[in-house]
């Protein structure tokens, strides 16, 4: 079983996230960026598969030079090998042009033709489109499975489980396919200190757009469909009101809470 | 913390001293006991019991057991990574610090080190995985600054050893299943230390729990009992002879204190700072007073000395060139500035300072044991005072 992982690297949501002064994109200089949680969750569901069987994982990011610690923290927890591709060009890219780039790195990586299985997280934690997988599943000419909270292998088949809020629903698919991921589906590993030795050792190539055959005239924030315009700073939250106790705390409180319209 | 405050160690520029693969492997453990252990320190302290039968696979799945060991399922990392990853276990809690000490660099250590292949191959991978507790017996009721004078015997009988004695202060040693035990041999060619590797179920073996501890409470520490274990003669560790055997086992577990200690340092530190940071005394936050930034200034340079020490004797060990005297400076200087620290950050915190909420007060009090054991400050000091002067001053 030969799976792709498609992951990204993105800015730590514990620290203080922002745009770039010059265009309005995600700052990725300013704070410190790592493998985007929610792709935890697929690289994990991948090595499952193929710690289960006979199973290569192939991780890929688009992403500017700092992405390769995207797919390095893939690789220390265990995947096999990876694709970064970098190209000056792809900055700003949305998410059309983004799923165009990973469509091309997702064949090359699997020599040409497409590989038995791709896996993605549901959404990225920066910009939280969660288009990409459907995009990517389009242009590979695969079916998408998406959202799923539990996969399970049948020989040529995939199923998955989709926790909707009405009804939660079995779908089947035959391969090759596309499979988001949730939080739901397992528990990412932590990279075990022999997987950070070893990671050291395992390839990872850097691609740039030519090397894939893509148009930079179709991707960056030029070609972009949608840019962001403006951006200002949510105001810093105030401090809450203190409601002193002498005796009258409850009718105080109530009385708050009706000017709020909450009661 | 204010947008352009600083933590402790970041002054000193600690992290671009280190590997990348030795600060991959620190993050890792930080995340991992951020998550799933941290939040459970204060009530295991509280309640004076610690899961180590739950904890340790989970630290085995990870590699902590045994990390700097060459096979046998040992990840065999560098030693300064088994230094780093000993600092955030500490500043979590120094009992967890001790458990994971206690099983790889004391009882695996021996066993790997000492041990025949036999040995080897039946206790390292489980103990490596966590599947498998081991403690580490030297220490007795009258003596422990002074091991050679053990009274615990182990006698031939036929091919067989029989032990009489006991240990006290064991840690692990009501939940190991394998004791590494040092006995005094009443042998034809006379009589000498030797270690050995004893399964817990073996009759005649008990280990009583010690409650009542006002330090360490997240680790368990046991007494040994020994009333004629026997032994086949495989169980005795083929290849150490005399007290340099436990000595240089100890050797091991104090490099990893030389880091542990600061760990804790760095949390009460932490904790500190951003406390004085939201306290308002006298109308400003107590962060702002001149007093105390000249506390968190003092305390920071020490934390920070203490660290580059002990960065320069994991890179000598790295190098294979650490004396065991060397490493006696960075277990005194650790130790004594930590808990300096540890207790100077709890005079910051006020009545909080008290409450076990607050980290300082804990780590200080954990400190008392790690300033005693492996070696107290007055050994170590002696041991500087003998490498200094050639006059060993003991006795
Ligand atoms: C929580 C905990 C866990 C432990 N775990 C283990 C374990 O797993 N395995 C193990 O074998 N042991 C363990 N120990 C025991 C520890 O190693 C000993 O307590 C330590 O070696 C000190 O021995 P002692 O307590 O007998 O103190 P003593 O040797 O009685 O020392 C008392 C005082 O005398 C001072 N002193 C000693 N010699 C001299 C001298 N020559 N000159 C001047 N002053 C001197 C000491 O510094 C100290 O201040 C543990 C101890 C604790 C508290």
């Amino acid at each position: 079983m030969n799976i792709v992982v498609c992951v990204k690297y993105v800015p730590d949501a514990q620290s203080d996230r922002s745009f770039n002064e010059a265009d309005n994109t995600t700052d990725r200089e300013g704070v410190e960026g790592l493998l985007s949680e929610l792709d935890e969750y697929a690289v994990e569901e991948a090595l499952k598969i193929a710690e289960a069987g006979e199973g290569e994982v192939t991780v890929v990011t688009v992403g500017p030079e700092q992405a390769v610690n995207a797919v390095k923290k893939a690789l220390q927890m265990g995947a096999h090998k990876a694709v970064h591709v970098s190209d000056e060009a792809i900055h700003g890219s949305d998410a059309a042009a983004t799923s165009l780039i990973l469509a091309e790195a997702v064949k090359k990586a699997a020599g040409d033709g497409t590989p038995d299985l791709v896996i993605t997280g549901m959404s990225s934690t920066d910009g939280v489109m969660g288009v990409v997988p459907a995009m990517l599943a389009e242009r590979l000419g695969l079916p998408q499975v998406t959202y799923a909270s539990e996969l399970t292998l049948h020989g040529d088949k995939v199923s998955i489980r989709r926790d909707g809020d009405a009804a939660s629903e079995t779908i089947e698919s035959t391969l090759p396919a596309l499979v988001s991921v949730t939080d739901q589906i397992n528990e990412p590993r932590y990279p075990s200190f022999k997987g950070i030795m070893a990671a050291k050792k395992k390839p990872v190539e850097t691609w740039s757009l030519a090397d894939l055959g893509v148009d930079a005239g179709r991707v960056g924030l030029d070609a972009a469909w949608t840019k962001v315009t403006s951006f200002a700073k949510r105001p810093p939250r105030e401090q809450g009101q203190l409601v002193t106790d002498e005796g009258d705390g409850g009718t105080k409180l109530a009385e708050f809470l009706s000017a709020q319209k909450f009661l | 913390m204010a947008a352009d405050a600083q933590h402790p160690l970041d002054l000193f520029g600690i992290d671009g001293l280190l590997s990348a693969d030795d600060r991959d492997m620190r993050d890792t453990v930080r995340a991992f006991l951020d998550a799933e252990v941290r939040p459970h320190v204060p009530g295991w302290f509280e309640a004076g019991s610690v899961p180590v039968r739950e904890l340790a696979p989970r630290f085995g799945e990870l590699g902590l057991l045994g990390m700097h060991l060459e096979g046998y399922g040992c990840a065999g990392t560098s030693a300064t990574a088994y230094g780093l990853a000993c600092a955030e276990l500490e500043a979590v809690d120094s009992g967890i610090r001790s458990l994971v000490s206690v099983q790889g660099s004391l009882a695996m250590f021996a066993i790997h080190h000492f041990g025949s292949e036999e040995q080897k191959q039946e206790w390292l991978p489980r103990m490596a995985a966590g599947e498998a507790i081991g403690c580490f017996g030297l220490t007795e009721p009258d003596f422990g600054s002074n091991p050679a004078g053990m009274r615990t015997r182990a006698r031939r009988d036929g091919d067989d050893w029989v032990l009489d004695g006991s240990k006290m202060w064991i840690t692990n040693g009501s939940v190991a299943d394998v004791a590494v035990v040092w006995a005094r041999t009443d042998d034809s060619d006379g009589s000498t230390v030797r270690g050995f590797v004893v399964p817990t179920d073996t009759p005649g073996f008990s280990a009583p729990e010690i409650t009542g501890k006002l330090s360490l409470r997240a680790s368990v520490t046991a007494e040994l009992v020994l009333e004629g274990v026997r032994l086949p003669a495989s169980a005795m560790l083929p290849e150490a002879r005399g007290l340099s055997g436990p000595l240089s086992c100890l050797s091991e577990a104090r490099f990893g204190i030389v880091f542990g200690a600061l760990g804790a340092a760095r949390d009460a530190l932490e904790v500190t700072i951003a406390y004085t940071q939201d306290r308002e005394i006298f109308d400003k936050p107590l962060a702002g007073y001149q007093i105390t930034q000249t506390k968190l200034a003092d305390m920071t340079l020490e934390l920070g000395k203490g660290m580059l020490l002990a960065l320069h004797l994991g890179a000598l060990k790295d190098a294979g060139t650490l004396r065991p005297e060397q490493v006696s400076l960075g277990k005194l200087n650790s130790c004594r500035e930590a808990i300096a620290i540890a207790r100077e950050c709890r005079t910051l915190l006020g009545a909080n300072g008290i409450a076990l909420e607050y980290s300082p007060m804990r780590h200080a009090n954990n400190l008392e044991s790690v300033l005693t054991y492996e070696g107290t400050s007055e050994v170590h000091q002696l041991v500087v005072g003998q490498a200094l002067t050639g006059l060993p001053a003991f006795r």
